[in-house]
């Protein structure tokens, strides 16, 4: 009997034989919430990770299409549950944008320092959390005291520390107080401290560096290439924030206040770092705008017939009644026009856009999220490949996936 | 402003581009089987390097809609910030338009979530998959004859028992 020769060992092939497959999250403790790595090991080097996604699916944009434009504000907030208050900010732009209003200079002021208020936050959680999973609890806590003092400030500005949904169409759910503007000039003033503590635990710290610098490097054309935006594009060396190249809210008046803060080396580190930088940045602002707030009415007048009435004109004068009716009765509610638009804010995270496509009705048509931390999420198993496994909390960290907006 | 819009209809001939301005969004609707070309001129001639998002939309029931399913291409220049929308419809049965993964990296994902909430193909993308919703689903969710509530598919998921896994 002849025998048959054997097929030709593929060497590639033969190598395959020995990587092992680890399946990463969706329950684990770096991965903050439910996310997912396949992840395929030679050794602890990374061959090849594969990301599986939509265990926090929720269907926020097929609910978006029966909520009304103020409603919606409600779902937009645990979008990116760490900084609400800037997807709020970012979708009543947009909704403004499509409506043609243009907000008062009071409403602008309040919302630039909540929207600064809502990066630092952001940021001091993810640096925060990134030196936490490399091992180091200290600064997590130094970061978690600050952000304390965040929730406060909102917490007077609003009511509820979480999910304040704070904005209206038009303006704000009310007008900020005098404690609430003394709470954010102390904020603004102590902050540099507390980030210097920080600073002073992880900047030279040998363990962090070591476990940050190279790992994850992500190209300046890769960066664009792959439509990265905010802290993540910049710290691979793109010169762009919407905050000074479409400048929305207040940031037209406080331009001289604040610098982009931008990176070259694009690994975890210069992620780390130019969050740090951007948060003394955002200080400034703070710093700058919480004294010229301009005094005046905070909603834009009750004749747009597009604002939410106060209690005292609903209760006491028939127009602010009418008002109310009209926006709060489902078979009236909002006139849009039939026409669709795009609006976007830089939020801690990137480029946060709405796509909002109105139908002349109360409610969206269809509304769109640019999610930032999906796109972010999807370089992930391009820069991976070659590292170690111990690596995967560094780059999750330094991306800040928010599993939330991931998956809306 | 219009040197985008020269470039494309140079290109492309005019009567094949329907541009519409609102607000400060310029868009152009693209016909599906100029849109890779159209993009492939945006990127490489024009300098729209930066694909700021991929959006579909359903037009079912739509004001004046005539065709179903839109996609939308949101542009960026990083250059000049200049942003353009380009806009492609496809239609029942078989909605289906060409990828742009080969263009920019970034279209991957966001096609695949086109594909996963509205059932647009997208032919010559790599990877075309469910992303968000688990592979057995069988409905396109964001499709405007698809109810708020669901059709019950959740209790048709396949069980996995401690013998077999």
């Amino acid at each position: 009997m002849p025998l048959e020769a054997l097929a030709p060992i593929d060497e590639a092939e033969a190598d395959r034989e020995f990587l092992y497959t680890l399946n990463f999250g969706p329950q684990h403790p770096a991965t903050h919430t439910t996310l997912r790595l396949i992840l395929t090991l030679d050794g602890e080097t990374i061959v090849k990770a594969v990301p599986d996604i939509g265990y926090l699916h929720s269907g926020f944009e097929k609910l978006g299409e029966d909520l009304d434009y103020n409603q919606y504000v409600t779902v937009v907030d645990r979008m990116n549950y760490i900084s609400p208050v800037a997807n709020e900010c970012a979708w009543h732009h947009t909704v403004e944008k499509l409506l043609g209003i243009e907000i008062t200079p009071r409403c602008k002021y309040i919302r630039t320092i909540l929207a600064e208020l809502a990066r630092i936050s952001d940021h001091l959680l993810c640096v925060g959390a990134a030196a936490l999973d490399l091992g180091g609890l200290t600064a997590f806590l130094y970061a978690f005291n600050e952000r304390e003092k965040v929730y406060n400030i909102i917490e007077s500005a609003s009511g509820q520390r979480f999910h304040p949904s704070y904005t209206r169409v038009g303006g704000l759910m009310n007008d900020i107080t005098d404690d609430f503007v003394t709470q954010v000039r102390n904020f603004a003033k102590s902050f540099a401290k507390a980030h210097s503590d920080v600073v002073r635990l992880l900047n030279k710290n040998k363990i962090f560096i070591d476990r940050t610098k190279g790992v994850g490097v992500l190209s300046k054309a890769d960066a664009i290439n792959t439509s990265c935006s905010g802290p993540v594009a910049r710290a691979s060396g793109v010169v762009r924030d919407l905050r000074k190249d479409e400048p929305y809210l207040a940031y037209p008046d406080l331009q001289g206040a604040f610098k982009v803060v931008c990176a070259t080396g694009g690994d975890c580190l210069s992620r780390y770092l130019v969050r740090m930088d951007e948060m003394l940045e955002s200080a400034k602002i703070i710093a700058a705008a919480v004294e010229n707030i301009p005094a005046g009415p905070v909603n834009v007048s009750l004749d747009s017939k597009l604002v939410i009435p106060d209690k005292t004109a609903t209760y006491r004068s028939i127009e602010g009644l009418i008002q109310h009716f009209e926006l709060f009765m489902w078979n009236r509610r909002f006139e849009t026009p039939v026409n669709e638009v795009y609006g976007a804010q830089e939020t801690a995270n990137g480029e946060l856009g709405f796509y909002v496509v109105a139908d002349g009705s109360g409610k969206p048509f269809r509304c769109r999220t640019r999610p930032p931390s999906f796109i972010h999420f999807g370089i992930f198993p391009q820069i991976m490949e070659g590292h170690q496994i111990s690596d995967v909390p560094a780059v999750l960290g330094s991306l800040n996936i928010i599993a939330a907006e991931l998956d809306r | 402003m219009s040197t985008t819009i020269e470039a494309l209809t140079a290109a492309l001939g005019a009567e094949s581009l329907e541009i519409s301005e609102f607000r400060d969004n310029r868009r152009v609707v693209v016909p599906a089987e100029k849109l890779h070309e159209a993009l492939r001129i945006l990127k490489n001639a024009v300098g729209f390097d930066f694909l700021c998002d991929v959006a579909g939309i359903d037009y079912l029931g739509y004001e004046g809609a005539t065709d179903r399913y839109c996609v939308i291409y949101s542009l960026t220049n990083t250059t000049t910030g200049e942003r353009l929308f380009v806009k492609s419809f496809a239609n029942d049965p078989d909605p289906e338009l060409p990828s742009a993964c080969d263009l920019w990296a970034g279209a991957n994902w966001m096609e695949r979530e086109v594909y996963d909430m509205y059932g647009v193909n997208f032919t010559g993308h790599p990877d075309l998959r469910r992303i968000l919703l688990p592979d057995e689903f069988t409905s396109f969710p964001l499709r405007k004859d698809y109810p708020l509530r669901g059709y019950g598919e959740r209790h048709n998921f396949p069980t996995v028992t401690r013998a077999e896994s």
